[in-house]
């Protein structure tokens, strides 16, 4: 029976890291490419991996590009999203999680509908209105659009953790004196804690990802966040692939790095939604 | 004194206010950021634009006429409708069982699911990016390995063939898909008591079988939930396309939102391109809710 158990679990780990190998090739080759010299990316056949491991690509890409100030202009964007969401989705999620209203369905409905427009067709009719507020190259517009388009899923995501949490608890807390704000913050709140921390970071990390809003909405470089940058090396007839791929290795560190320390909320977040 | 909000009929539940202290920050970032440029994108559907985007008053649906008499919407539209339905299939099979591998336990799980989550937290835009310069007809990662491994004889350009080009780029989107959709399920997974399994196999019922009869059934409210935010992503997805190859050669393989682009910034069609996003949102709205009611989404809540 042992032996049998210890069978299975090979042949899983082995799958498993088989898995995970290809989930990483993109990757890996990004990396790869990113130190390879100048001149070994246009060769034919293409090297595996580079002959020469060029790290002070990394560095030449700071000095090529902005990439700091992207960098920098990318962390402030999200974070300021993802503190809208937070001010703007929690009271939302908890009053849909908590009570029946009139009203609740088609407030349900119309956070949905926000999901189902593509940003693609709204980008010119956001582009007018940021014009019109005199809005154009300015954090606050990015920030108000990205906030807008991740709402729905903050709010899902929330509101599935509030409900999964017995009001008795709240009732209990009441009786004992309790308003209903300070039920929230000492009770509900941190109970919904790997809820919320989902939800948030779900928001930072498609606010960090968001690619043609930005590109329509920003005209300098010193209000572009690392996407657009991105974007940048790639010229009318040439692309720099090695520059090219450190910048967006670069981008791919600090979200992985978020993604990774809430993997032990990720599946109890999602369930709460997806149950609901 | 507060004791005085208890009522024994829950009244004291609701604040006295109402929703709207609670939902009416929600309902004005939505509205202004989404339903206003929304609105603009149905109003500017009615609407001649002049190539400087001036607008030059109603023309009532000749944009609509002058989109449909289009020769290549037929195809854009059936291409789209094969697209999203691969794409949302083939993530579908593989996230199954990939979900139930995920939820196995083995030494290093956490760093597997470390690396599952790659295409999830990269933005789309760069791994489409990355898939492109794989595919690289002449110095792409593909053609080195596919030669060495003498799957083929000789480099091919990937992306200049259109069905080639776009059975690459379902496979990417699946790529990109799978995460999201895997984690749902592995969220749903977990909801299953372990007892229920056993029982079933104390019962002498076969892994397989366990699986179909017992473990699916109860994984279909999460399948559901990641099928239509995957069907929703992928309908609106634009940046996969428009990296690899831009809807071409020519436009075969353009989807409407490739195309939607293409007619607002090459072709200068405003107003057409308004209302092909139109209509876009109209079908996937109706699909959604045709869904929903199929599905039975709001059977739990009428209870």
């Amino acid at each position: 029976m042992k032996t049998k158990t210890f069978f299975k679990t090979t042949i899983i780990s082995i799958t498993a890291y088989a898995v995970a190998f290809i989930f990483a090739v993109p990757y890996l080759h990004m990396l790869t490419t990113a130190t390879k010299p100048d001149d070994e990316l246009f060769m034919m056949p293409a090297t595996y991996l580079p002959s020469d491991w060029q790290w002070v690509n990394f560095i030449q890409t700071f000095e090529n590009a902005p990439i700091g100030i992207y960098l920098r202009n990318s962390v402030i964007i999200s974070l300021l999203a993802t503190l809208v969401v937070l001010v703007v989705a929690l009271p939302a999620a908890y009053y849909v999680a908590r009570f029946k209203f009139r009203g609740k369905a088609i407030f349900l409905l119309l956070v949905l509908v926000t999901q189902m427009l593509s940003p693609v067709a709204l980008v010119v009719g956001i582009y007018r209105e940021v014009v019109t507020l005199g809005l154009v190259n300015t954090y606050l517009s990015l920030v108000l659009v990205s906030a807008a388009f991740n709402l729905a899923f903050a709010i899902w995501i929330m509101a599935g953790f509030f409900a999964s949490i017995p009001s008795e608890i709240e009732d209990a807390a009441f009786i004992d004196g309790c308003s209903r704000f300070m039920a929230m913050r000492k009770i509900t709140i941190p109970l919904a804690l790997p809820g919320i921390a989902t939800a948030l970071i779900f928001t930072f990390i498609a606010a960090w990802n968001e690619f043609v809003i930005a590109l329509t909405l920003t005209s300098t470089v010193d209000k572009r966040p690392l996407t657009v940058g991105i974007n940048t090396f790639i010229g009318q007839y040439q692309v720099q692939w090695n520059y090219l791929f450190a910048a967006a290795f670069i981008s791919i560190i600090p979200v992985v790095i978020l993604f990774g320390s809430i993997q032990k909320w990720l599946v109890s977040g999602l369930t709460a939604g997806s149950i609901k | 004194m507060s004791n005085l909000k208890y009522r024994p009929d829950g009244k004291f539940r609701t604040p006295p206010l109402g929703p709207l202290p609670w939902i009416a920050p929600s309902l004005i970032l939505i509205a202004t950021w989404v339903f206003w440029p929304a609105f603009e994108m149905v109003r500017t559907s009615f609407r001649e634009v002049s190539r400087s985007g001036l607008i030059l008053g109603y023309v009532g649906l000749e944009n609509y006429s002058d989109l449909i008499a289009r020769p290549e919407l037929v195809t854009i539209f059936a291409r789209t409708f094969l697209w999203v339905g691969t794409i949302v299939f083939f993530t579908a099979i593989i996230s199954l069982p990939l979900a139930s591998l995920l939820n196995q336990k083995f030494p290093g799980l956490t760093v597997v699911r470390w690396f599952i989550i790659l295409p999830w937290a990269a933005s789309v835009f760069s791994t489409a990016l990355t898939f492109r310069w794989m595919l690289n007809g002449y110095y792409g990662f593909f053609n080195t390995l596919l030669v060495d491994l003498r799957i083929i004889d000789e480099p091919i350009d990937w992306l200049g063939y259109p069905t080639v080009a776009l059975a690459w780029m379902v496979a990417v989107a699946v790529f990109v898909s799978l995460p999201f959709t895997s984690f749902v399920l592995l969220a749903g997974l977990q909801t299953i008591p372990n007892e229920v399994r056993e029982a079933a196999q104390v019962d002498g019922a076969s892994p397989w079988r366990t699986y179909w009869r017992i473990v699916f059934p109860l994984l279909r409210p999460a399948l559901l939930v990641a099928l239509v935010i995957n069907l929703i992503n992928v309908f609106n997805n634009f940046p996969i396309i428009w990296v690899m190859t831009q809807g071409g050669p020519g436009n075969s393989t353009d989807v409407t939102t490739t195309f939607m682009y293409k007619l607002a910034f090459r072709m200068q069609e405003m107003g057409q391109s308004a209302a092909l996003a139109t209509f876009n949102f109209v079908i996937i709205f109706m699909f959604i809710l045709l869904f929903l009611r199929v599905s039975g989404w709001n059977k739990k809540d009428e209870n």
